[in-house]
């Protein structure tokens, strides 16, 4: 799976709409997460997961940057996630499957926010980018 | 049997009686063969899916994905029987139509992404994850047959 240059220019485009909001959203994207996906709190039971943690925004201003660097290195993104790519690979390890599910969360906050920004081709490629993160955040794990 | 809380059947049968079932069915199949192009292989009869453009305008996807999504009301009106409802329909998408039931959960998914582009805030976590629920229990209902 490759992202076209019609991706790239989609997904900088969706970020440019984000602006600021980033990390409000990446922590929207966990809450949304836990509560659709209960089994993705398993990887943080060390973690109050209430609504309105600050642990939870705390941590989803980090993943929220990660994507973010990601899009702004959009042509080169595993080297961009390097360094995430190893600690996942090495501490995290976690399960493959979840990338998908905190894309998918990750998709739905940009449709509540930006409904008129999540045409069919910019899901389509926003999906892709989400799916390109996941694959090199899990590029390492054998 | 799914068990469901009266909070989760409230937080379905209340969305879907919002929900524009033709609007919601063809841009849920639309986005489908959009997003996962793959997709595209059990409508080849449906004629031109060349571009986003031809598949959103298209009549044939617009009226089957009116279809789907009626047929979709069948699980919320019958949130406790969802595994009978399906049990045909399980059987001619097996052998019949023969698609793989990955793509059950793939439209599943783009529903959802619909369903929050159109109900923004209404599209609680907990609204959320009741959906996600149902989407999987139909996805599972029409896998239930494959043989």
């Amino acid at each position: 799976m490759v992202l076209s240059g019609a991706d790239k220019n989609n997904v900088k485009g969706v970020f440019a709409k984000i602006g600021g909001h980033a990390e409000e959203y990446g922590a929207e994207t966990l809450e949304r997460m836990f509560a659709t996906y209960p089994q993705t709190k398993t990887y943080f039971p060390h973690f109050d997961l209430q609504h309105g943690s600050a642990q939870v925004k705390g941590h989803g201003k980090k993943v929220a940057a990660a994507l973010v660097e990601a899009a702004n290195h959009i042509d080169d993104i595993a080297g961009a996630l390097s360094k995430l790519s190893d600690l996942h690979a090495q501490k995290l390890r976690v399960d493959p499957v979840n990338f998908k599910l905190l894309g998918q969360c990750f998709l739905v906050v940009v449709a509540i926010h930006h409904p008129s920004v999540l045409t069919p081709e910019v899901h389509a490629s926003l999906d892709k980018f989400l799916c390109a993160v996941g694959n090199v955040l899990t590029a390492k794990y054998r | 049997m799914v068990h469901w809380t009266a909070e989760e059947k409230q937080l379905i049968t209340s969305l879907w009686g919002k929900v524009n079932v033709e609007e919601c069915g063809a841009e849920a199949l639309a986005r489908l063969l959009i997003v996962y192009p793959w997709t595209q292989r059990f409508f080849s009869s449906f004629g031109n899916l060349s571009s986003p453009t031809a598949i959103i305008g298209n009549p044939k996807v617009r009226a089957h994905g009116r279809k789907v999504l009626t047929s979709f009301g069948e699980a919320v009106k019958n949130l406790d029987n969802i595994k009978a409802t399906y049990a045909k329909l399980s059987e001619l998408h097996c052998e019949k139509l023969h698609v793989d039931p990955e793509n059950f959960r793939l439209l599943g998914d783009i529903l959802i992404i619909v369903l929050a582009s159109h109900f923004a805030r209404d599209f609680t976590p907990a609204c959320q994850f009741a959906w996600q629920k149902l989407v999987g229990v139909v996805a599972h209902a029409l896998a239930r047959k494959y043989h």
